[in-house]
């Protein structure tokens, strides 16, 4: 067959313009080459910053940001497409070559409705008539599996939900009938179910209209449903590449085999969970404008252990950390803590009852103030609950330094100056310094790579060995649940629908909602999407 | 910080600035003559004696914008960081304890804007005893509903960030993330506003003088002077100009301090990166 586009020793630089230095030229992509035949899918998968969107961006001639595409060749269909004017590349976006973004919410223009914008680019490019565009927008939206295709495109994308708007973002990629399409990361921002849902969407779309495409994501178990070869990529250069089957099966490289055999982490659950630490009972929360975000939620969480709270974005789960901190105090209900009463809202409780629990965020770039160095970040809570100040303060703060694997020389670094892994570990290390014996994490791990995710749940592991502090675990990731929790808590539209020891809560009989979140993380297994699929028509067949 | 980092616009500034501050300490030992000593002709052209010429009732021109110096910066400088640190207390105050406070914080300052500023000044300045203190006083109650305004709108984006979240659950008083938590992340589009408003309150000053409600003559402060000169434009006597320059001058220099100050607080190291 054909090789529709071939990209050789492709070479990507930008220049970077740190203050009070000189220019500096950063080589982003390097020597990487490789060929898409006609109605193949390449995946292209690597951590953030291995150059993926960069090189996934090169088929359309373009550079983001400031990168200029300086060696190499990009051929579409035997024309290089590096050497057309901007009329030439013009006349391949969005005709030849279509883009599918990460956030669709925040690719698709607000003011206009869906259907005017996925035809847009067909009619700009006079590639079809109003009437065709339409027609062929309407084959799209049923292929795709959208609910109401004959009035979806009516609908302006705050109308529709986050998955039905990737499918959306799809269908204008697929609309002009280009020869090949870019998904850059199109199911990252979605919810496991949603993305089950947009995954199929995306194969079935790519079978029928014999359409290449380049798939980029850093989650391996996705690419191995989708895509028929891969190609791993690591600070910018080929670390391996071949088919899916071999890369998922005989991986060459250490780093590859890193990235299969990620999440091995097995942690056997504690046998006793008598004691409690906290104890959630019957909690009802609902925010300002009178919406109940919380139903009658009760949990117990034993001493040093670890309670994973596991939901869909909306699910409430971070809800019910900030009624534990005592942000959002509890319509109804009681939180009890080592056996007290805690009061419901912050103002109420004491110095003492908050430094017992201590919370690590998502996000720890915002998490942290810009302004403080790392020696302030981590000695604040050292001098504010123990009145600890000086040398002494520092020798505790180089202590836990060492503990989070991190060393002396980041005492005066800014958080502008740590990588998003060492910006986590920091925030624990805040947390720790405290002293706490329960820790708050809200998604920790979920904005990270998966090697980097890795090693901060090793971490925290480690340190629950060590100082015997009891975790509640948000997390969207059955993956990570499984590896590290004692007790597990699924929630659903602000309902516990499953509580218990992981050992009972994740095994069968499951009641409906959870049945299907389990279902729906991809397992790092060829073939697994079409069994999902399969076992889920025999079971609407049989109802 | 070291001085090889500093760069040659900030020096620029600061020197410009160094000179006003100079001529205000020591105007008496510095003027060639008094501040209100006729010396010579009316309007006399630059050179000879009088290095800068004489102004429309023969006093040294020179000498007049020293000891305008003193009155000039000293009453916009006051003015300007008295209006910000109300400014910024009553909107950081606002922004961190929401609810009640805000709402009466900033109603009342919609309220206070809502009242033409020079007009607002002027019935308050006619009604009060004319002291210099007042006059401060004045100029800073009223900039300061500007500086609200930002203060306000900046401290919120701050407020709401995950690390003052961090910062209230650890159980930390309000003086604590106000001053070390939400301040130094705000101080880029504030600074900008500093400069700005400087530049502000010496027009605001002198409009006030020309109306016969700021310095009182025969004190010179440089408004002052373009107004008293102003007429001799027509006849071709550049005499106005020169006052005119020097605020234009210490405008610029504060302009170019606080530039170098914004790109030190938002750099990267250090900073929020978003430079």
């Amino acid at each position: 067959m054909p090789e529709l586009l071939t990209v050789k020793d492709l070479r990507i630089e930008a220049t970077s313009y740190p203050p009070g230095e000189a220019p500096k030229t950063v080589t982003l992509v390097d020597g990487v080459s490789f060929s898409v035949e006609k109605g193949r899918v390449l995946g292209l998968i690597g951590e953030s910053g291995a150059g993926k969107s960069t090189i996934g961006l090169s088929a359309l001639a373009y550079g983001r940001g400031g990168a200029r595409i300086t060696g190499g060749a990009v051929t579409l269909n035997d024309t290089d497409i590096l050497t057309l004017g901007r009329s030439g590349v013009r006349s391949v976006r969005g005709a030849k070559v279509c883009y599918v973004a990460q956030s669709a919410a925040a690719a698709f223009n607000p003011a206009h409705r869906l259907g005017e914008q996925v035809i847009e680019a067909s009619l700009r490019h006079r590639i079809m008539s109003r009437d065709d565009a339409e027609a062929r927008a309407l084959h799209l939206f049923r292929i795709l599996g959208l609910p109401n295709p004959e009035t979806f495109g009516r609908r302006f994308p705050h109308q529709v939900s986050g998955g039905q708007l990737q499918r959306a973002m799809t269908a204008m990629a697929l609309c002009p009938n280009p020869e090949l399409i870019v998904f850059d990361e199109p199911t990252t921002a979605l919810d496991v179910t949603t993305q089950i849902e947009v995954l199929a969407a995306i194969k079935h779309a790519i079978e029928e209209t014999h359409t290449a495409a380049l798939y980029i994501t850093h989650d391996l178990a996705v690419v191995a449903q989708i895509a028929d070869d891969i190609m791993v990529l690591r600070h910018g250069k080929t670390v391996e590449y071949g088919t899916t089957r071999q890369i998922i099966e005989a991986p060459g490289q250490d780093y590859t085999k890193a990235l299969v055999s990620v999440r091995q982490i097995a942690r056997p659950e504690a046998a006793d969970q008598s004691t409690p630490i906290l104890t959630i009972d019957r909690v009802s929360a609902s925010y300002g404008n009178g919406f109940k975000v919380l139903h009658d939620v009760s949990l117990t969480l034993p001493k040093g252990q670890t309670l994973a709270i596991v939901g869909e974005s909306g699910s409430g789960k971070s809800t019910l950390a900030r009624v534990i901190t005592g942000l959002l105090p509890p319509s109804e209900g009681r939180i009890t803590f080592d056996g007290q009463e805690l009061p419901k809202a912050l103002k109420g409780r004491s110095k003492e009852q908050l430094r017992r629990i201590q919370m690590i965020y998502q996000m720890a770039d915002t998490a942290m103030n810009p302004r403080q160095t790392v020696r302030e970040i981590i000695g604040r809570p050292i001098s504010f609950y123990e009145g600890i100040h000086g040398a002494k303060k520092t020798e505790r703060v180089r202590q836990l330094l060492d503990q989070i694997e991190m060393g002396d020389r980041f005492l005066d670094r800014y958080p502008a100056e740590l990588s998003g892994g060492q910006k986590q570990r920091v925030a624990i290390a805040r947390a720790l310094a405290a002293k706490p014996e329960l820790i708050l994490c809200d998604e920790p791990t979920s904005a990270l790579d998966p090697l980097v995710a890795e090693g901060i749940l090793k971490l925290l592991l480690k340190l629950q060995e060590e100082t015997h502090v009891s975790y509640v675990f948000i997390t969207h990731d059955i993956a990570i649940v499984r590896a590290i929790a004692d007790s597990v808590a699924v929630m659903h539209r602000g309902r516990l629908v499953r509580f218990g020891p992981k050992s009972q809560a994740l095994s069968p009989p499951f009641d409906a909602y959870t049945d299907l979140l389990l279902k729906s993380v991809p397992e790092m297994e060829i073939g697994w999407l079409e069994r999902v699929l399969a076992t889920r028509r025999m079971e609407s067949a049989g109802n | 910080m070291r001085l090889a980092s500093i760069p040659l616009s900030a020096w620029i500034g600061l020197a410009g600035i160094a000179l006003a501050l100079i001529c205000a300490l020591f105007a008496p030992l510095i003027a060639p003559y008094g501040e209100t000593q006729v010396v010579g002709e009316v309007w006399l052209p630059p050179g000879g004696d009088f290095l800068l010429g004489t102004d429309n009732l023969g006093r040294d021109l020179l000498s007049r914008l020293i000891f305008g110096a003193r009155t000039t910066v000293l009453v916009a400088l006051a003015a300007t960081v008295l209006s910000f640190s109300l400014g910024m207390a009553l909107s950081f105050t606002a922004a961190v304890t929401g609810g009640f406070i805000d709402q009466l914080f900033s109603r009342f300052n919609d309220l206070m804007m809502a009242i033409p500023t020079l007009i607002f000044a002027l019935v308050v300045l006619a009604v009060l005893p004319q002291h210099l203190w007042i006059l401060i006083l004045v100029m800073a109650v009223l900039d300061s509903t500007r500086v609200f305004r930002i203060g306000r709108a900046v401290a919120l984006d701050v407020a709401v960030m995950e690390f003052v979240e961090a910062a209230r659950l650890r159980g930390e008083g309000p003086i604590w993330i106000v001053f070390r938590e939400i301040l130094p992340n705000t101080l880029s589009p504030l600074l900008a506003e500093f400069g700005l408003r400087f530049a502000f309150s010496i027009l605001f000053l002198s409009t006030l003088s020309f109306l016969g409600l700021g310095i009182q003559p025969p004190a010179a402060d440089w408004g002052g002077m373009v107004k008293d000169n102003k007429d001799g434009i027509i006849f071709g006597i550049s005499a106005a100009l020169v006052p005119g320059a020097a605020i234009a001058c210490l405008a610029i220099s504060v302009n170019l301090v606080v530039d170098w100050m914004m790109k030190r607080t938002s750099s990267l190291k250090g900073g929020r990166g978003d430079a």
